[in-house]
This record gives C-alpha cells, structure tokens and sequence, in this order.
C-alpha cells in the first residue's frame, strides 16, 4: 500500500487500520496492577512477611479497585458490546479469549471479594456497632448477617481467609499469565508468539503491582499526615528491585533468543524497533523504566542517605517503573501491529484524541480505579488498626 | 357456487404440455435429475457433497485487478482502499537488492508503469484472498464460535454473532480479514458462498479473463481444481504455519508470502 502516509515498504491492505488500539493496551496493564497487587498482598498473608502488614489491605483494595476497571476497556473497544454477554454464554472452548470471562469472574468473585470480606469482616461488625446513621446500616449489610466475633469465628475467619490467599496466588499467575497467553499464542505474529510471554508478562505484573502499592503508601501517608513505616517501604522497595531484575532478565532473555535464532522476521522487527518504538521501547521500557529504577533502589536501599532522600529515590523509581510498564505494555500491543505480516513493511499508529477508544476515553480508564480506590478506603479503611483509633481520639 | 374458469383453459394446457413435455425429457435424459434440482433449489443444497477450494496460476495473472473489483461489486465491500476480500499483487524482483511488491487500490486501478528500471530480473501478479484453511487460526481464536468452517469447507463469519474483538484479524497470518466499518464485525472473503449454493462461481473467479484462478472440490474426480492440482506444482502460503491452506499456488515464487 505504498502511497499512503506513514506507511513504509509494502503492507497487506487490509492491515492498514490497526485493530488493538490504546484501550488494548490499557487492558494488560489494569490486569497486571490487580495481580501484581494481590501477590504482593499475599506475601504477608501465605509467607507470613510480617513487616508488610501495613499494606496489605491497601494492597487488596487497590487490586479490586483495578479490577473492577480491567474489562470495561476490553468492552468499550468491542465492536459490538451487546453482543459480549454471548462469550458467557455460548463461549468457543478453543478460544484463549473465551476464557476471560470466567478467568475474571472467578478471580473477583471467588479470590478478591472473599477475600476482602473475611478479612475485614470483624471490623465491619464493630463498625456496624459503633457508627451512626446511613452507614450503620450500610455496615450492617456488608456483614451478610453475620455478625458473630466469637474467638472460633475469627479463627475461622482467618483460617479461610488463608485459604483463599493460597487459591488466590494460583489465579493471580493465572490472570495474567493468561493475558499474556492471548498475545503470546497468535503464531501469526512473531513478534508476540513467544512462551515466555505469559512468564514476562506475570514478573512484569509483580513489578507494576508492586510499584503502585508502593506509590499508593507513599502518596497516601503524605497527605493524610501520617507517619510511614520505613521498615515496610524499605521492604517494598527490595521486592520492587528483585522482581525488577527478574522482570528484566526473561525480557532480555527473550530478545537475545530473538536476534540469536534471527528468523525470517527478524529484519523487519529490527526495523521496527529503530524506526517506530525507539523511544517507547529502548528509552522508555528499557532505560527510564528499567535501568535507572534498578540503580535507584540499589543507591537508596544500600547507599548511607537520610530516609526522607530515600523516599524521594523510591517516589521517582516508582513512577518510573509505572511508565516502563506502561510502555511494556504499549510495545507488545501496538508494537505487533506495526509490522506488516508480510514482513516488507511498517505503518504506524495514530492515536485519536476523543472517540471510544481515544486518548481521553484511555485517560478515563485510568483515573477510574484511583477514585474506586478512594471510596472504598472511605468504607473500608485499609489503615492499621492501631493507628485508626489514634486518629479517632 | 358459481363454477371458476380456470385460469388457463384445458386446451390450451394441454397443447402446452405436449410441446414441452418430451423437451423436458430431453433434458432429463442428459443430466442427472438430483444434479439439476442442486443447482436450481438452494433448499436441496447438500454441503455435505463438497470441499470447495481454489487453485491460482501465476503464470496466468495479467493483474487486470478485475477480480478484485467485481469481489467488491458482488460483496459490497467497501470503497476505501483498506478494505479487501479479495487483492492482487505485483511483485518486482530486481536483479540485486530486495524484492519490491506493491497493490495500489488492491490492483482494482491497475498497476503503476515501471519507468526506466532497468534492473529487472522478474515480475509477477499474485492474487490473494483468504485461504479458507482446513486448520484456521482465526476459527481457534473466536471466544464466541462467530467463525467457523462450514461443512462445505468454506471459513464464514456470522455477521449477527461477531462481537467484533477483532482477534480473528490479529491470528490471520495473511491479511486476509478486516473490521466492517459500518456493521462493526469482521468481514472476509466468503468464497462467495450465495453464488456457490446456487451452483455458480465465486464472482472473482467468474470474471478472471485469463483463468488463472480455478475454483473447485478437492476430492472430487470431476472438479476442475483436480486438472490443476494434476499438472501444476503447487504450494500454500505460509505452510510453516500449519494452518493447511486450501487456496493452492501454481508458480508462486519464494519471495510471495
């Protein structure tokens, strides 16, 4: 299709619309916070890291917030959203895309509200006791009636609620694991058909799970005048690096792979990667998203600086690795539809402002599971509680 | 009651049956009964009885681009030039250096005059459609069984069923499909399957002034595609990909892919 602008070399014309657009790659990066987060959460819990305590109800709440967002991109790209109910109902078995539904369904329902529910029932039952008015009852319906604290019941709370967190672990890997299975299994497209996809695209998850809950304590701690748990923190911040430099390994793994084995695509994927996703992929993915937040952490965690420039240094790698990620994200998805199937040629992407599936349509998307955050840290405060009834006296 | 007349009178019924009576015969005689109520009812259509494919020769392409044209007429594709059931193209293999391909139009306008280059060592016209294969990816991938194979071996996509997720597009490793700008679904050649259930031609086939694309059943003894499969040697697109395509080249070059 030479002759149309932006197009370089020769692309199949039906390949000149990209199909996956900015909300697809919105999507992988919603889902790998929410499994991310809930790893995360789960340390403390299974593996009894004790030191992490502080979040892990942040961590859990994050992670519902984010997947209460995760399919509303995947459903506001669909060309026929009424239609979506169907991969419910008659969904195609062979279909890596039918089992998302059920993936997610099982994932929310069974893992994450369980979970939450268990956890923070004893406190839903005091604070259905001692608040008044509206959310007396809005308390008292969050109970499901039960209301019992005995000493038995809270053991069994608990007992359950490690339970869940063990299934929980599984589907986490299992979420997103899976999305990247959706990319990693379309043999038509060298650049996602990989095994390693779904592993990359789970480390990659732990470190954007991470490095939220980490910006989330951080940012909330600062405004709600809070002392922060350095010891936490710090903690966070070693398990950002170790997932980090695990993250960053299998993806240099997969690219060494790819230029040793130097297929038949390997040309046009050169091509692509210095012509259309340098800044995405070498400066934004590898350098600000990976290299400089690994040495920042090992200069904050090791290095001999006061814990407020510590902060700073976690603050700053933190955000870097949301836009690594991010970027991660952006050149799996747009990056395998630069490239024509024929491998003689490139196109690009433009990204529209408004439309369904626009910059601000993304931006939306985003901000949502911030404000779904922020609710439900009003009805469920995911604080200490120690340091609830200091502020409460 | 009052006796109708009929409509035609007897006389002149009979009159009619005597001529034509012993014509219908005739035909009756020459073809088999079950072969001619096939192709006129669509009703008594059995795609069971066939595996349609197709065969392309090369050799024989002019890229007039007229079954591109008349696929878009037939199957009401639309206009822009990024929408194609059905494309040629032309393939420049300079004498050193890479191999150029271009498709203006889908071939629909014709191609560009090469001017002035001299470097030349072959040129060659490649149509392509959907390769309708025995093992599709774009069938695996569907999360709602929109696309399917049908039993005649022909890969269709249920235009009131397609949510249009657009995966089928990503897992075609040719190009082959595109996202309806209108109805939202994911649009394909077809084989032109009206035409076939009538027992007519896919209309690109129809229209190829040089018959370089040969439509046909695989297995079957009497279809024009065994003729072609018989004396050419063949290849598939992509055959690493398994995907087991029933669009059969003769004379396709390394370079076409």
């Amino acid at each position: 299709m030479t002759g149309l602008p932006g197009i370089s070399g020769y692309i199949y014309p039906n390949e000149f619309e990209l199909q996956w657009g900015l909300l697809i790659v919105v999507y992988p990066y919603l889902t790998g916070l929410v499994a991310g987060a809930f790893i995360l959460a789960s340390l403390e819990r299974v593996f009894n890291v004790k030191v992490l305590q502080p979040v892990y109800r942040l961590a859990l709440l994050t992670a519902l917030s984010f997947l209460i967002v995760a399919p509303l991109p995947l459903l506001a790209h669909l060309g026929h959203p009424e239609r979506s109910y169907e991969m419910f109902l008659t969904p195609h078995t062979q279909s890596a895309m039918a089992m998302f539904g059920f993936v997610y369904a099982w994932y929310l329902m069974v893992v994450l509200l369980l979970e939450i529910w268990f956890d923070y029932r004893k406190s839903i039952v005091i604070w259905s006791k001692e608040k008044k008015g509206l959310s007396k009852y809005l308390y008292k319906l969050l109970t499901l009636g039960a209301t019992d604290l005995s000493e038995k019941s809270l053991l069994f709370d608990n007992k359950i609620g490690k339970i869940i967190t063990l299934i929980g672990i599984p589907s986490a890997f299992l979420l997103h694991g899976y999305v990247g299975f959706i990319f990693g299994s379309v043999k038509a497209n060298p650049w996602w058909s990989s095994v390693l996809m779904p592993i990359v695209f789970l480390f990659s998850a732990i470190v954007s799970g991470i490095s939220l809950v980490l910006l989330i304590y951080l940012v909330t701690a600062l405004v709600r005048w809070k002392q922060l748990n350095m010891a936490c923190v710090n903690r966070l911040a070693e398990l950002l690096l170790y997932a980090l430099i695990v993250d960053f390994s299998l993806e240099l793994l997969d690219f060494i792979q790819r230029l040793y084995e130097s297929e038949e695509s390997i040309a046009i994927l050169s091509q692509m990667i210095s012509n259309r996703l340098f800044i995405s992929l070498i400066v934004s993915q590898i350098i600000l998203g990976s290299v400089i937040p690994m040495l920042a952490i090992v200069l904050a965690r090791f290095g001999k600086i006061p814990d407020e420039m510590r902060r700073m240094f976690y603050f700053a790698a933190a955000i870097l690795v949301q836009v690594g990620i991010f970027s991660t994200r952006w050149n799996v998805v747009i990056g395998g539809q630069l490239f024509s199937k024929s491998f003689r040629g490139l196109t690009v992407y433009k990204i529209e402002l408004l439309g369904q599936e626009g910059l601000l349509m993304a931006g939306l998307l985003l901000a949502m599971p911030f404000v779904i955050l922020y609710i439900l840290s009003k009805i469920l405060p995911p604080w200490s509680e120690a340091e609830l009834k200091v502020s409460a006296s | 009651m009052i006796k109708e007349e009929p409509k035609i009178p007897r006389r002149e019924f009979l009159e009619t049956c005597s001529r034509k009576i012993p014509g219908w015969l005739v035909i009756w005689a020459t073809f088999e009964a079950d072969q001619i109520l096939l192709a006129q009812e669509e009703s008594k259509y059995d795609p069971t009885q066939h595996n349609y494919a197709m065969g392309i020769d090369i050799h024989k392409c002019i890229g007039c681009g007229r079954c591109a044209d008349a696929c878009k007429k037939e199957n009401q594709v639309p206009a822009e030039p990024v929408f194609f059931r059905t494309w040629v193209e032309r393939y420049v293999i300079p004498t050193e250096g890479e191999t150029r391909v271009d498709s203006p139009n889908g071939g629909i306008d014709g191609f560009p005059e090469l001017k002035g280059e001299k470097d030349i060592l072959r040129t060659f016209f490649v149509p392509k459609l959907c390769n309708h294969c025995a093992n599709p990816p774009c069938v695996q991938v569907c999360p709602v069984g929109a696309t399917f194979i049908s039993q005649d071996g022909v890969v269709l996509v249920d235009e009131t069923y397609c949510v249009g997720c657009r995966y089928c597009i990503q897992a075609c490793p040719y190009g082959a499909r595109y996202l309806h700008p209108t109805k939202k679904v994911a649009d394909k050649c077809t084989f032109c399957y009206h035409r076939l259930t009538k027992g007519l031609l896919p209309a690109c086939v129809e229209v190829c002034p040089t018959q370089a694309r040969v439509f046909g059943e695989v297995g079957k003894g009497s279809s024009p595609l065994r003729r072609f499969l018989r004396f050419n040697d063949v290849t598939v697109l992509k055959p690493s990909l398994n995907t087991e395509p029933k669009v059969y080249y003769a004379g396709a070059d390394g370079e076409v892919r």
